[in-house]
C-alpha cells in the first residue's frame, strides 16, 4: 500500500488547477475595479444610472448558456459526440448573442448622454462590463477551438479535461456577470 | 483500486505535458527560441533581465552624475543624448525620464521578471521533482509576453518626446496629462501598454508556478519536505497573481483618462489658465490601486531572495536550516501582511489619522516575521562549517542589508516619522538597501550557486570575491549617507538642490556617492563579463553534486535534457536539510530513512 500514490491520485488535474488560479486572478482585477467604484460613489459629482433592459436579456442568455455548456460536458462524458458538438455550438452562439446584447445596452446608455466625459457610474460601467464582455469573447474563442477540434481533429478525444476546464471558465464568467449586475443594481443605482 | 494506486505521481505530468524527451531532434528555434523547457525559459528570463539591469544601472549612473556634479558639463553626454543633455548638462525632462525608467526597469523588469522568471522557472520543477511546469506552453508564452513588454518599453526610450517621466509610481495627474510632462505625451501610453503585457506575463508565470508546486510534486515530496526556495517562490507567485491584476485595473483606468476623456483620476484641473473638462476624479484613488500592488510588489522582489538565501546558507554551513516551520510561517505571515499595509505609502495624502494608525500597526507587525527570519539565518550559520564561496558571501551580505534596511523600515512605517521624511532621500536609502540591493544579493547568490546546474560550468571565484566586496562596501557607501540627507529634509527626485543653503553641507558627500556608484557599476559589468565568459569558458563541472546539497536538482545529469531525469523521477524520503546528521556530512532527499537514524 503506497499511501503517497493514493494521495497524489486524488489531486486535481494541473490544467484545472491552473484555471482556478487564473480565475482568482481575474476576480482580483474586477475586485480592484468595483472597489474603485465604491470609493468613487461616495464622493461628490457622482451620477448614478439605471441599467437599460438589454442587460436583463443578456442575463437570461448567459444563464441559458451555462446550462447548455454543462449539458455539453455531460454529453462528452457519455461519448454522445453529435449532441456534444451541437451543444458546444449552441453555447458558442449564445456567448456571441450575449456580447451583442451588451453592445446594444452600451448604445442605449450612450444615447442617454451617458458618455465617457463627466464623472459618475457610467464610465465605470463601460469599462467593467466591457472587460467582462472581453472575457466572454475569450471563452467564445476557446469554445471555437474545441469545436474545430471536435469536427476536424484527426485523433479521437477521450480526455474530458479540456472541456471541463472550458466549462469551469464559462460558468465563472456567468457568475461574474451575475455579481456585476447585482453590484450595479445595488450600488450603481 | 490497486491499479489506480500505483499511478506514479509524475505520470499525470508526463501525460498532460508531452516532452520532447532525450535525444529527440530539435531545431535551433524550438530548442533555444520558442522552447517550452523550463530551464531554457529560465535562462531567457535571466539574460533579458541582465540586459535590463545594465540599462537600468546605466541610467542611475547618469542621474547620479547630475546629482553629484550639478554644475559640471559632460560633453560626452551631449554626443550620445543630443538635446536631452544640451551643453553636457542633463536636462530636467531627461532627468525625470531617467529616474522613472530606472525605477520601472529595476523593480519590474529585473527584480520581478528577472528574479522570479529565472529562479522559479529553473528551480521549481527541479526541486519538487517534476519534468516541467504544469503548462509548458503557458510558460513559454509568459516569457514572450515579457519580451514583448520589453520591446515596447525599450521603444519608448527612443521616441522624440521621451519615455514616461512621472516617477515609477506614475501618479496622476502628472502621468495623465501631456501638459504636465513631455514623457506623459506618448511615453506614458507605451509604459501602460508595456506594463499590461508584463502583467499578463507575470500572471501566466505565476499560475504555473503555483500549480506546479501544489500539484506536481514527486512521490514523497510532501509540502514540509520542500526546500524553502519552493515555499518562498510559492508565496511570491500567490502575491503576484492576486496583486498584479489590481495594478492592471488601475492603469487601465489611467489609460482611459489619458486617451478617452474619462475622469477617474482627474478633477478640477487648470492648465495655463484653461480649465480642463474633467470632473469628479480622485488622484488618491490611483494611489490606492497602485499601492495595493506596489506594496506586495516589494515582497514579490524580496521573498525569492529570502528562499535562495535560506537554502544557500544551510548548504554552505553544512547545517540544517534553523526553524524550518518558523521560516515557512514567517513567509506566510509576510504574505498576508503584504496585502494589508499599502496605505503606509500614503500617510501624507490626507489619510484619516485613525486609519493611518491601523496601517502603522500592521506595518510594524511585519518586523516580527522579518526578525524571525533574520534570527534563523544567523542561527543557521552559527558554529557551522561555513564554506565562504561567493554564493555564501552574497547570502550573508543579504542578511546584513536586510537588517540595515529593515530597521529603517520601522522608522518609515511610523506615520509620525514618515510625515517628516516622506519623499526624502531617507526613503530612497531605505528601500534601496532593503529591497533593491538586498534582492540583488539574493539573485547574485543564487546565480553563483546554481550556475553549475544551469550551464554545466563554474563561474570564476576570484572575480566573484571582487564582485562581492566592492558591491557590499559600495552599496553601504552609496546608500548609508542618504539617510542623513533625508533626515536633513533633502527631497528625492529633485534635479538640483544647490539652491538650498541647508543642503550645501552634502555637496561633497553627493560627489562621493556618485564616484562610488560609477565604481560599483563597473564591477557589475565585470560580473556580467564573468557570467558570459563562464558560460563558454568556465571550469567544467565534473561531478553531479558539486556543493554536496540534499535537494533533487543535483540528482539530474550535469546537463539535464528536457524532462530533467533520464529514468523515473526519484522518490523523496526526507526533508531537504539533513546536513551533519549522525556523523554524515549530508543525506540526499532521495535516501530512505535508516532504521536507527536519529530524528532531526
Amino acid at each position: 500500500m503506497d499511501i503517497v500514490s493514493t494521495h497524489q491520485k486524488q489531486k486535481m488535474h494541473p490544467h484545472k488547477f491552473v484555471m482556478w488560479i487564473a480565475i482568482g486572478s481575474i476576480i482580483m482585477m474586477f475586485a480592484g475595479l468595483t472597489s474603485a467604484f465604491i470609493v468613487k460613489s461616495n464622493q461628490t459629482n457622482w451620477n448614478p444610472i439605471d441599467l437599460p433592459h438589454e442587460f436583463w436579456f443578456s442575463t437570461a442568455v448567459i444563464l441559458i448558456s451555462s446550462v447548455t455548456m454543462q449539458l455539453a460536458v455531460r454529453a462528452f462524458k457519455q461519448r454522445a459526440m453529435t449532441t456534444y458538438r451541437r451543444l458546444l455550438a449552441f453555447t458558442l452562439v449564445l456567448g456571441l448573442v450575449f456580447v451583442t446584447l451588451q453592445w446594444f445596452g452600451f448604445q442605449n446608455l450612450w444615447s442617454q448622454q451617458i458618455t465617457f466625459s463627466g464623472g459618475g457610474a457610467g464610465q465605470f460601467l463601460y469599462i467593467i462590463f466591457g472587460l467582462h464582455a472581453l472575457h466572454v469573447l475569450g471563452g467564445v474563442v476557446a469554445l471555437l477551438v474545441m469545436f474545430c477540434k471536435a469536427f476536424f481533429g484527426k485523433t479521437k478525444l477521450y480526455s474530458a479535461v479540456p472541456v471541463e476546464v472550458a466549462s469551469i471558465y464559462w460558468h465563472f464568467v456567468d457568475i461574474l456577470w451575475i455579481y456585476l449586475l447585482i453590484f450595479f443594481l445595488i450600488i450603481g443605482g | 483500486m490497486s491499479e489506480a494506486m500505483n499511478i506514479h505521481p509524475g505520470t499525470t505530468a508526463a501525460v498532460a505535458v508531452h516532452h520532447d524527451g532525450h535525444g529527440h531532434h530539435q531545431s535551433f528555434i524550438s530548442k533555444y527560441i520558442f522552447s517550452q523547457d523550463h530551464k531554457t525559459i529560465s535562462k531567457q528570463f535571466l539574460i533579458t533581465g541582465i540586459i535590463w539591469a545594465m540599462i537600468g544601472g546605466l541610467f542611475s549612473v547618469l542621474f547620479r552624475l547630475q546629482l553629484g556634479f550639478p554644475d559640471q558639463s559632460f560633453p560626452i553626454l551631449e554626443t550620445f543624448f543630443g538635446h536631452w543633455a544640451k551643453g553636457g548638462h542633463i536636462q530636467p525632462e531627461f532627468y525625470y525620464a531617467l529616474i522613472t525608467m530606472h525605477g520601472t526597469i529595476l523593480v519590474f523588469f529585473v527584480l520581478t521578471a528577472g528574479m522570479s522568471g529565472t529562479f522559479a522557472n529553473f528551480l521549481i520543477p527541479l526541486q519538487v521533482g517534476a519534468r516541467d511546469m504544469a503548462s509548458p506552453f503557458l510558460n513559454m508564452l509568459s516569457y514572450w509576453f515579457f519580451f514583448l513588454a520589453s520591446i515596447i518599453m525599450l521603444t519608448s526610450l527612443f521616441i522624440s518626446t521621451g519615455p514616461a517621466a512621472g516617477g515609477w509610481t506614475i501618479y496622476p495627474p502628472l502621468s495623465a496629462l501631456g501638459e504636465a510632462s513631455a514623457g506623459s505625451i506618448h511615453g506614458m501610453d507605451y509604459w501602460i501598454i508595456s506594463m499590461a503585457m508584463f502583467i499578463v506575463s507575470s500572471l501566466l508565470g505565476g499560475i504555473n508556478y503555483i500549480t506546479t508546486i501544489l500539484n506536481m510534486r514527486t512521490r514523497g515530496m510532501s509540502m514540509t519536505r520542500m526546500p524553502l526556495t519552493m515555499w518562498a517562490l510559492l508565496f511570491t507567485a500567490i502575491l503576484g497573481v492576486l496583486s498584479f491584476p489590481v495594478l492592471l485595473s488601475g492603469v487601465l483606468l489611467l489609460f482611459f483618462d489619458r486617451n478617452l476623456g474619462t475622469s477617474f483620476y482627474l478633477s478640477d484641473i487648470v492648465v495655463n489658465g484653461q480649465i480642463l473638462p474633467n470632473e469628479g476624479g480622485s488622484a488618491i484613488l490611483f494611489q490606492h490601486l497602485f499601492w495595493f500592488l506596489g506594496h506586495p510588489e516589494v515582497y514579490i522582489i524580496i521573498l525569492p531572495a529570502m528562499g535562495i538565501v535560506s537554502e544557500i546558507l544551510s548548504v554552505n554551513s553544512r547545517k540544517p536550516i534553523f526553524g524550518y516551520m518558523a521560516m515557512v510561517g514567517s513567509l506566510f505571515a509576510i504574505t498576508i501582511l503584504a496585502f494589508l499595509v499599502w496605505a503606509h505609502h500614503m500617510f501624507v495624502t490626507g489619510l484619516n489619522p485613525f486609519l493611518g494608525s491601523v496601517f502603522v500597526l500592521l506595518t510594524l507587525l511585519i518586523a516580527v516575521p522579518s526578525a524571525i527570519k533574520v534570527f534563523n539565518w544567523l542561527t543557521t550559520i552559527w558554529r557551522g562549517n561555513i564554506r565562504f564561496t561567493p554564493a555564501t558571501l552574497f547570502s550573508i551580505g543579504f542578511v546584513s542589508l536586510f537588517i540595515s534596511g529593515g530597521l529603517t523600515g520601522i522608522f518609515v512605517g511610523n506615520s509620525t516619522i514618515d510625515i517628516h521624511i516622506h519623499d526624502t532621500m531617507f526613503i530612497v536609502a531605505h528601500f534601496h538597501i532593503v529591497m533593491g540591493v538586498a534582492a540583488f544579493f539574493g539573485m547574485f547568490s543564487g546565480l553563483y550557486h546554481w550556475f553549475p546546474k544551469m550551464f554545466g560550468r563554474y563561474m570564476n571565484n576570484t572575480l566573484g570575491y571582487i564582485h562581492f566586496w566592492v558591491t557590499i562596501v559600495g552599496a553601504y557607501l552609496i546608500f548609508w549617507p542618504m539617510h542623513y540627507q533625508g533626515l536633513a529634509g533633502m527631497p528625492r527626485r529633485y534635479l538640483d538642490k544647490s539652491g538650498w543653503a541647508s543642503f550645501n553641507q552634502f555637496t561633497e558627500l553627493d560627489k562621493m556617492i556618485t564616484i562610488v556608484t560609477i565604481i560599483v557599476f563597473a564591477v557589475q559589468l565585470m560580473f556580467v563579463f564573468n557570467f558570459f565568459y563562464s558560460i563558454f569558458k568556465g571550469r567544467k563541472v565534473n561531478k553531479l553534486n558539486p556543493w554536496g546539497a540534499t535537494t533533487l536538482e543535483w540528482t539530474t545529469p550535469i546537463r539535464p535534457g528536457h524532462g530533467n531525469w533520464e529514468g523515473e523521477i526519484p522518490e523523496v524520503h526526507r526533508w531537504a536539510y539533513d546536513y551533519g546528521k549522525d556523523g554524515r556530512d549530508f543525506i540526499p532527499q532521495t535516501e530512505k530513512i535508516g532504521e536507527n537514524e536519529s530524528k532531526h
